[in-house]
């Protein structure tokens, strides 16, 4: 029998692993987000919603009774990077938790059974939540102009890539929270209560100059803080803005007096991420 | 050509705290063999199972997988498994072809032959006709098929079924056992399958049933069911009290009674008929030869049916609780 057998097989080469492995397997969660964001109209829509309330209702609306040193600042233009923010938030928070539904529905088995490390999977993942939100914020990004930001090509890559370097972040976050939560039904309500805080405490909504000191101390130990900061510094180099009304709408991040630059801010967000997926692999390899 | 143990077990012991749910277990399984894995729940046969699986790490022993050591080797074990979960874990929302592709880009199969693998297999379980089709459409046997199918994508050299047919109807079991059949014959793999359907475990060329923790028996199942012993001879007849004082006497067997029908064992049962006739004196209505079953065997190596031990609540092995936890 074995002879015939033998024959008959078309056996399929398995190799032996390696980075490369790892990457392709990386590739592939990647491409299962990409897959079933497409699939999912009604999902990119619903996520859009938010944000553009935020900036046209929110903004526009308190636009008339905040102008305290405003300048030749718009609101609404103030608010564009930080509803650039918050579009990425929870799109990429989304992502991160979805895992409480691969679990429940056995996916998540299926992935973590393969010869391939947590890491490669839990890294396709968030580059996919990622790239979803990042996607995403595009269709807002479109809408510079309508809040008087210039389209400057450089200004926009820069903003791509910190999105999604935040979004990163976040997704990440997600998936540490989905490693703990182990009922879908809390997933949502879970999303809820460790995203929304992230957001008001982040300067995302508000100017960080002049705040009271509990508020202050707050955001600057939330790490989305500076992921908006570098956001709000590049559309602010392409605004025609003087130095007082910057000071009061952009004044970037101060550590007992030492101004933060952009780039140890970048390193933080990406030192951030790395933690976060390291907890979240270390959670998932313990716990599955 | 002699081929390595598709399983090689020695002295294998896993204990969770208090309670030692695998009590020290050897076992070979050749390959191209489909061996069953019996026992009533919590008799450790899940956990066993885990621990080929990779999932679980033994306390003490050994075990080998196509060669590999579970405990060294994980990545190289699971690269030569497939394995079929009780509980469903496809990808809903991803067509049948693609959850194939997911699988086969996360095991490395090498991409020049993927496409016509992806092929073969789900021509191989009926599946090619509906592959674009989200799996959401699929009845539940569909799914179980694209699971078998998936399974072997990567052309494992063992394939582990877990209840490969619990919650299917009678003809998508029957379905199921004749895609294991051709299977075999096609792939050259060596089927581990676990079942709690007696008369699934008849396709088996070999079983082994578990028992707290220990193996209790080991056999292909005609070896099984002759070592229990004899067949069931029932029988109606005009006068059921002189016919049991005539078999006592003159026969020299005890009798029962259940059902209103006298009940002997005897080791051949078709050959004790003509002779019951012949000599008994009693004019016979109707005579039933049972053989042994499977059931009959579970039950002399268990204490019970496999449908009594069902109703036991089982002290799950952990990745079970965690998954029931997760629901």
């Amino acid at each position: 029998m074995s002879a015939m057998t033998d024959a008959q097989v078309a056996a399929v080469r398995v190799p032996t692993g390696g980075l490369g492995q790892e990457a392709r397997a990386a590739f592939a969660v990647w491409q299962r987000e990409m897959i079933r964001f497409a699939k999912d109209r009604a999902r990119i829509v619903s996520s859009l919603v938010q944000p553009v309330l935020f900036l046209f209702v929110l903004g526009v609306g308190l636009s008339s009774i905040v102008t305290a040193g405003r300048g030749s600042v718009d609101f609404t233009t103030f608010l564009f990077p930080g509803v650039l923010a918050l579009s990425v938030l929870f799109t990429a928070a989304f992502s991160g938790i979805s895992m409480v539904w691969d679990r429940e529905f056995g996916f998540l088995r299926e992935m973590l059974v393969a010869p391939v490390s947590t890491t490669a999977i839990l890294t396709g993942k968030c580059v996919g939540g990622a790239t979803v939100a990042t996607l995403q914020s595009l269709v807002l990004l479109a809408l510079a102009g309508v809040v008087g930001v210039p389209y400057a090509p450089v200004m926009l890559l820069a903003l791509v890539g910190l999105l999604f370097l935040m979004a990163f972040m976040i997704t990440a976050l997600g998936l540490v929270l989905a490693a703990r939560i182990k009922q879908v039904q809390s997933a949502m309500p879970m999303v809820q209560l460790i995203i929304t805080p992230l957001m008001f405490l982040s300067g995302a909504l508000f100017p960080l100059s002049g705040l009271p000191t509990w508020l202050a101390v707050v955001t600057h130990l939330n790490p989305m803080t500076y992921a908006v900061e570098p956001m709000r510094a590049v559309v602010f180099d392409n605004l025609d803005v003087d130095p007082a009304t910057r000071a009061t709408l952009d004044p970037g991040i101060f550590w007992f007096g030492w101004p933060v630059p952009i780039w140890l801010q970048v390193i933080l967000v990406v030192a951030c991420s790395v933690a976060l997926l390291g907890v979240a692999v270390a959670r998932f390899a313990r716990t599955e | 050509m002699v081929k390595a143990p598709a399983v090689r077990i020695r002295g294998l012991v896993k204990r969770y705290r208090e309670v030692e749910a695998v009590r020290g277990i050897d076992l070979d399984v050749a390959p191209g063999e489909t061996f069953g894995f019996l026992g009533p729940n919590g008799a450790g046969k899940s956990t066993t199972i885990n621990i080929l699986c990779t999932l679980v790490a033994a306390t003490s022993g050994s075990a080998h997988v196509a060669g590999f050591d579970v405990d060294t080797e994980r990545d190289a074990v699971r690269r030569h498994i497939g394995l079929v979960f009780q509980d469903p874990t496809l990808d809903a929302y991803l067509t049948g072809e693609q959850n194939l592709r997911f699988h086969g880009e996360l095991y490395g199969v090498d991409r020049s032959t993927a496409a016509s693998r992806r092929e073969e297999m789900l021509r191989m379980v009926g599946l090619w006709e509906r592959r674009g089709d989200p799996v959401q459409t699929y009845s539940g046997g569909m799914r179980r098929r694209l699971e078998i199918a998936r399974g072997l994508l990567h052309s494992p050299r063992v394939l582990f079924l877990d209840e490969p047919t619990i919650g299917l109807d009678p003809q998508t079991r029957a379905s199921i056992w004749n895609y294991i059949g051709e299977l075999r014959d096609r792939e050259d793999v060596t089927v581990f399958v676990t079942t709690h359907y007696m008369d699934e475990a008849e396709h088996c060329d070999r079983i082994a049933i578990m028992n707290e923790g220990r193996m209790v028996a080991l056999d292909t199942p005609d070896r099984l069911k002759a070592a229990v012993g004899k067949d069931r001879v029932q029988i109606v007849t005009e006068d059921d009290e002189a016919s049991i004082a005539t078999l006592r006497e003159d026969f020299g067997l005890d009798t029962a009674t259940h059902e209103g029908m006298v009940t002997i064992r005897v080791p051949d049962g078709a050959g004790f008929v003509p002779r019951l006739f012949a000599e008994l004196g009693v004019p016979i209505r109707s005579v039933t030869v049972t053989r042994p079953s499977l059931d009959d065997v579970f039950l002399a190596h268990t204490g019970s049916t496999i449908r009594d031990a069902e109703r036991v609540e089982r002290p799950a092995s952990p990745i079970l609780a965690a998954l029931a936890r997760g629901r």
